[in-house]
């Protein structure tokens, strides 16, 4: 397919307004307000876009659960926190064409009706955030964003929040939270926060990919992106394919490939000598696939009916040099680093998995194990949980107990610890840094 | 490319804090930003974490007072997050990414040669405070495995061998 949010990657001067310009940029804006903010609406919902972020919910009906008569400010927010382990999508776009977000954030806010929107980045992004800064700078000096956007009487300000270094705060509830200055603490829903979301107002909080489609929709027209994919699953994807493939990277496809596709024709296939042993389709939250599950198509859809996810789009490729139970050990030790700690099934759950994972690995295993695994991610999973963490560290784990259960067996007999170099795993590294130094 | 390195103020000269003309004015034009004095309190840490090199129990204090907020609320918050410095970083933050994308491609070695190289352990500085190493959690550019972010910029698709020019050139400079 013709690149549609990778259009500009190669392109000389890529970020410049004036590039963006050239290819066409800004016109789904000027579309937009001419059309009106329902009509957009109606446009995003028509094109079946759902949300790239992770969760895959149509991004036009989350638009309409805004309040239309809420009297006071309204939000949009732009998720750019890209925290999910494996995904490395949203730094691409904003790399190469921060204009194509800024163009989505615009005419996104303009359909639910805000004047205010917030970019939040990753602390960690520092150089992504100055382009984001400089971008809004000269969208600002050419009218497509202030007090008056394109003459239009609309106004919209976009500011770029950082955040701190918490992998939560890709949650939308924590990143509200985030934004008002408090710790990354997820809230209950209800409220959605489209109905009582930052500063108590209707907000909207939508994935850099998501919104970058936006302008596209506009342009083409719903009916152009619905043509790309499958039904339901509609437009351009990009998959962030990294791990054990010859050429990782970023790859826009239409949804609906096979990862056999994304792995073997547009990355290169498994590094040589090595056979594919396992794959995490959406970011390491998702279920893990074995390579006898690599004909699935990559969907929302396809990969809910193969009991996994689609989520962010992050593959994350392992070959046959892969100890598996190191990989769950891996996961762990990230799930417990970045637990916030508000629900006691996630805090605890992810330190005990890593605390019983290390052990195996250390040669301790017990035979009752893989069921306390089990237990452990039944109970942090399915709604015990205020936000979805629970879920994310209990899928990959339960997942790699029972479909490597041999492997996990045997990794219980051995009595003697793993050498170090079959671990894909590093030591817990205790304190951050700055901590009693 | 080169990495600016972190200019920690020392602890004495920040037991009490008061903000210079310059970082007041950036401090009102963030609060323009936000309905809120409260929403302020991660750009305005981040502005005296680049202002001071780190947040000092002194610069709590200012910020809480300036904000209108506990320290006990701002401590709360500093600490929440892992890339405030509660105590002051090495000119140079080495951050090698563990997890699992990097750890398949290699980020255990670079943290294993690192140490070795340097001597001390992850979360621990070098005598001479140029370099710190610390392991960290996904940074996002699993693509260009392994990765070593160096205070605030990334270092991708390391080998030993371009680490170790990293850490001359950057050694070499100071």
């Amino acid at each position: 397919m013709e690149p549609v949010l990778l259009r500009a990657r190669g392109v000389p001067d890529s970020r410049a307004v004036d590039t963006y310009l050239s290819a066409g940029g800004y016109q789904g804006l000027r579309k937009a307000l001419l059309l009106g903010p329902d009509a957009v609406t109606k446009e995003v919902l028509d094109s079946d876009l759902r949300g790239r972020g992770g969760a895959g919910f149509p991004t036009g009906r989350k638009w309409t659960f805004v309040p239309k008569d809420h009297p006071g400010p309204r939000y949009l927010i732009c998720n750019a926190d890209e925290s999910e382990p494996g995904t490395f999508k949203d730094r691409e776009i904003i790399e190469h064409d921060p204009h194509m977000v800024l163009e989505g954030i615009a005419i996104a806010s303009y359909a639910i009706r805000a004047n205010t929107a917030y970019i939040y980045i990753r602390g960690e992004f520092v150089r992504w955030a100055r382009i984001l800064e400089q971008a809004i700078a000269e969208a600002r000096a050419r009218g497509f964003l202030g007090p008056d956007v394109l003459g239009s009487g609309y106004g919209l300000d976009i500011w770029v929040h950082r955040g701190a270094g918490a992998y939560i705060c890709g949650e939308e509830t924590a990143l509200i939270e985030s934004i008002e200055g408090k710790r990354g603490f997820p809230r209950l829903k209800p409220p959605f926060p489209a109905v009582v979301g930052v500063f108590g107002k209707p907000t909207v909080v939508n994935n850099v990919e998501t919104l970058a489609c936006v302008p596209h929709i506009i342009e083409r027209g719903a009916a152009w992106f619905a043509s790309i994919g499958r039904p339901k699953n509609t437009g351009p994807k990009l998959f962030c394919v990294s791990g054990h493939v010859r050429r990782p990277g970023v790859v826009e496809l239409p949804l609906g490939v096979t990862f056999r596709e994304i792995i073997e024709e547009h990355c290169g296939g498994i590094r040589d000598g090595h056979t594919l042993k396992a794959f995490f389709p959406g970011g390491s939250s998702a279920p893990v696939m074995t390579a006898a599950e690599v004909d699935v198509r990559a969907d929302f859809d396809a990969c809910a009916e193969a009991g996994t996810m689609l989520g962010s789009g992050g593959v994350i490729v392992l070959d046959d040099s892969v100890d598996m139970v190191g990989a769950a050990a891996n996961l762990a030790h990230f799930y417990a680093h970045e637990s916030c700690g508000q629900c006691t099934p996630c805090r605890e759950g992810s330190d005990w998995c890593m605390d019983i994972l290390d052990r195996i690995l250390d040669g301790r295993g017990r035979a009752e194990d893989p069921e306390t695994l089990l237990r452990i991610c039944r109970f942090a999973s399915q709604g015990m949980t205020i936000c979805p963490l629970g879920d994310a560290f209990a899928l990959p784990i339960s997942s790699i107990v029972k479909k490597f259960h041999e492997e996990l067996e045997s990794a219980i007999r051995r009595a003697a610890p793993r050498p170090q170099s079959k671990l894909p795993v590093l030591p817990w590294n205790g304190p951050r840094p700055g901590f009693g130094a | 490319m080169s990495t600016a390195p972190i200019a920690a103020t020392p602890p004495e000269q920040l037991q009490s804090v008061v903000f210079d003309a310059t970082l007041e004015g950036r401090i009102r034009e963030l609060l323009s930003r936000y309905p809120t004095t409260r929403a302020a309190l991660l750009p305005v840490l981040w502005l005296c974490q680049e202002r001071y090199g780190w947040i000092s129990p002194g610069v709590v204090r200012a910020v809480a007072e300036r904000l209108g907020e506990s320290p006990a609320t701002v401590d709360g918050v500093v600490t929440f997050y892992t890339m405030f410095y509660t105590s002051p970083p090495a000119r140079y933050v080495l951050q090698v990414c563990e997890t699992l994308s990097c750890a398949v491609c290699g980020g255990a070695e670079l943290l294993h040669h690192l140490e070795k190289r340097l001597g001390v352990k992850a979360g621990e500085k070098t005598a001479d405070g140029l370099f710190q190493i610390v392991g960290v959690q996904c940074l996002g550019a699993c693509g260009s495995a392994p990765v070593v972010q160096v205070n605030d910029d990334y270092y991708e698709n390391l080998t030993l061998e371009r680490l170790d020019a990293l850490l001359d050139e950057l050694a070499g400079r100071s």
